[in-house]
């Protein structure tokens, strides 16, 4: 048990707030569009300074931090109040995925680009009918010669409107299981076949899109991991979604829990001790999440890779981000149910966080099955 | 940054467990509790194993070593809801180890440590504190005043009795105003310390609810399957991993500051109780619920967690109490809980 950071960690750390400290990220801008570019320009900068994927190997042009190393990346970057780089999705997922079940060609077209954020990357999975129970997708990919047609849906798809590749899943194979005649594509957005339709959430956001394909084309060079092996390298996908970002998240509720306690000092509201009672419960939930977090990765540090306990971070995270923008009114009052405000903004989008990157219900079966043991539910 | 037993540590751990699991059965807390009295033999045991002196200095007769190896012990006893006077003897013999002048830790710490003077500690609220684990039937007592800040050390004779609806250890009122001596140093470090120590034991009594409770839904079966098939019975068992888990954290972050990072002791200690209170009353009020009508009989055994966890809980102030601290905490600075 030791619980501060060693000489290493800690010189990483302040080598990065330098770095921070000389490379401000400026003030977020408002439109959705222009948070993107500002996004974009920021990982520009990331990488100009050697800070866009640090969790990649030095061979791929990382600086192969470690784990905790990675957590401490992602927590300053909240704490400096800068964006995630623009090709999150690239650096978290499509890189790390490419890195395990790509070919030596393969990495060495796709990995560089991820890296500069000059290609800006999506992901292809959810569809209309198969958002939980993902394997369920309906999305056809059939054989043309030296290329593949693709025809079908896709929905949540953020970014997908400025990306130029999507890691897209689709199924090769109707005759076989349904985990079994999936492959994993990276597929071209700039072509005819694909359409891109904004899908507007309940805060009036554009955050993601639908994508719609139709004859869309992806070469057979593009196949990622062999055909019908789909599910294994979604899974690797979709294991590393949690890693890093859960750092960084839960730095921004930590922001946002004190900008509310800031709110409730300021207007008096603290005083009343129902209402700070529940400031230092949310205050202990934010603290232990962060524990959690921790304890997660010193497991992985251990076995090698995350394990399903990262659920137990996603449910207390997303819950606890609930409570927190559910308490705004009876703190902040009346701005907090105002329209274009950020606290109405952050209590309206704490709805979705139950839901994106698996819905609590599922995250609680997965802990259920998997960390507990459980029997396998009758769904 | 290593957030998990070192390999001593667990060996501790698995030691104790071991151990536990034979000479503090239910068949032994039942027999204990069903007669009003601690398990003297096992007391006796844990004695010359040095375990109340876990924490205690060696010039005091302890071991030496830290809160970490403390707590794993006490998350190890409240898991097998052990009948001892173990946790008030600790709390006492740490607040005078804490706060004490030297002719009062030589007067008091090495028979603690030792279990031959048998201890414990309250916090007085109006003028009592309540319900003190281990007071009945104590030889010291450390009482605790957050009015004044000050700690006084009385003798058991201010201690009136009650029997508890957790009937598997001793405990009683304690009034202000007796004849003591008071410690040298204040109350604040033995307070944050005994906050540590009944959060780990709480934290054990949750991960037992948790792991008796996943035993039986895996085996009981109804409608043709078990019962832990049914995801509205895995939702509140995944509930309780979290409820432990998130103790887990705070409880051992807590235990890891006492020794290495005293500044941040206060505000770790109140998250540890905050959590762990909450949670070693709602895992094992799920224990029950989730073993069905067996669940609330008396030989069922999950009813020993659930009112350790109602005593515990409310034991130097549960949820409420302590969020309003951490409020306070909060307030003051931003949190720099790691790193």
């Amino acid at each position: 048990m030791d619980l501060s950071f060693t000489e290493e960690e800690a010189g990483f750390r302040d080598e990065f707030r330098a770095w921070l400290a000389e490379n401000p990220p400026g003030e977020a801008p408002g439109t959705p569009d222009e948070h993107f570019e500002w996004a974009r320009g920021w990982q520009r900068r990331l990488h100009e300074g050697g800070w866009a994927g640090v969790h990649w190997p030095a061979e791929y042009g990382g600086r192969g931090a470690t784990l905790t190393q990675t957590a401490i990346f992602f927590e300053e970057l909240g704490r400096a109040h800068a964006p995630l780089p623009a090709n999150t999705l690239g650096l978290l997922l499509g890189g790390p995925t490419l890195m395990v079940w790509g070919t030596p060609a393969q990495k060495e077209r796709w990995l560089p680009p991820i890296l500069s954020g000059e290609e800006i990357w999506c992901q292809g999975f959810s569809e209309p009918e198969a958002g939980s129970d993902l394997a369920a997708l309906g999305t056809r990919a059939v054989k043309h010669g030296e290329e593949w047609v693709v025809t079908g849906q896709k929905v949540w798809t953020s970014a997908a409107q400025h990306s130029k590749w999507c890691m897209l899943v689709a199924r090769t194979d109707t005759e076989v299981p349904k985990h079994k005649g999936l492959t994993y594509f990276l597929m071209d957005m700039e072509q005819e076949g694909v359409q891109v339709r904004p899908l507007v959430q309940i805060t009036g956001d554009p955050e993601f899109n639908e994508l719609f394909l139709e004859e869309a084309r992806i070469a057979d060079a593009n196949v990622v991991g062999g055909v019908g092996n789909g599910w294994k390298v979604a899974l690797t996908t979709l294991m590393n979604e949690r890693a890093g970002l859960g750092f960084f998240l839960q730095v921004r509720l930590r922001q946002l829990l004190d900008r509310l306690i800031d709110a409730a000092l300021g207007n008096g509201r603290f005083d009343d001790p129902r209402v700070a009672e529940k400031l230092g419960m949310l205050h202990a939930r934010t603290e232990v999440l962060r524990f959690l977090a921790y304890r997660g990765l010193t497991a992985t540090e251990k076995y090698g890779q995350p394990g399903p306990e990262g659920s137990l971070v996603k449910l207390l995270w997303s819950e606890t981000n609930q409570m927190l923008t559910e308490l705004t009114p009876e703190i902040v009052g009346a701005e907090s149910l105002t329209a274009g405000t950020r606290w109405g903004y952050e209590l309206l989008r704490a709805r979705g966080n139950t839901i994106e990157g698996g819905t609590s219900e599922i995250m609680r079966n997965i802990v259920a099955e998997r960390v507990l043991g459980m029997p396998r539910a009758g769904r | 940054m290593h957030f998990d037993l070192n390999d001593d540590q667990r060996q501790i751990q698995r030691t104790a467990r071991e151990l536990l699991s034979t000479r503090s059965s239910f068949e032994r807390v039942r027999r204990a509790a069903e007669h009003g009295r601690y398990d003297e033999e096992l007391w006796r045991e844990l004695c010359e194993l040095g375990w109340p002196g876990t924490a205690i200095d060696e010039a005091h007769g302890g071991q030496g070593l830290g809160m970490v190896e403390l707590a794993v012990l006490l998350e190890e006893l409240g898991y097998a809801v052990a009948a001892t006077p173990f946790l008030g003897s600790v709390l006492a013999a740490l607040a005078i180890q804490a706060a004490g002048s030297e002719a009062q830790r030589e007067r008091w710490v090495p028979g603690l440590a030792a279990g031959q003077l048998r201890g414990a500690l309250g916090v007085l609220s109006d003028g009592v504190a309540e319900l003190v684990p281990d007071a009945a039937g104590a030889d010291v007592v450390v009482l605790a005043d957050p009015a004044s800040g000050r700690a006084t050390v009385l003798s058991g004779d201010a201690v009136e009795p009650v029997e508890a609806i957790d009937p598997t250890r001793r405990y009683g009122h304690v009034r202000a105003g007796g004849e003591g001596e008071q410690l040298e140093n204040g109350a604040a470090a033995g307070v944050d310390r005994a906050l540590v120590a009944a959060s780990a034991e709480l934290l054990g009594v949750a991960q037992r609810a948790l792991d008796m409770t996943v035993a039986y839904v895996k085996e009981r079966k109804q409608f043709g399957v078990p019962v832990g098939s049914f995801q509205a019975v895995q939702h509140r068992a995944a509930q309780m991993l979290l409820d432990a888990e998130g103790g887990r954290g705070a409880v051992y972050y807590a235990a890891w500051a006492a020794g290495a990072a005293p500044e941040r002791l206060e505000e770790a200690a109140s998250m540890a109780k905050a959590w762990t209170s909450q949670a070693a009353k709602s895992t094992t009020a799920a224990a029950i619920q989730l073993h069905g009508g067996i669940g609330f009989t008396w030989e069922a055994d999950v009813h020993w967690l659930f009112k350790r966890a109602q005593l515990g809980a409310r034991f130097l102030g549960g949820a409420g109490v302590h969020h309003l601290r951490l409020a306070q905490a909060a307030a003051r600075r931003p949190a720099h809980a790691l790193g």
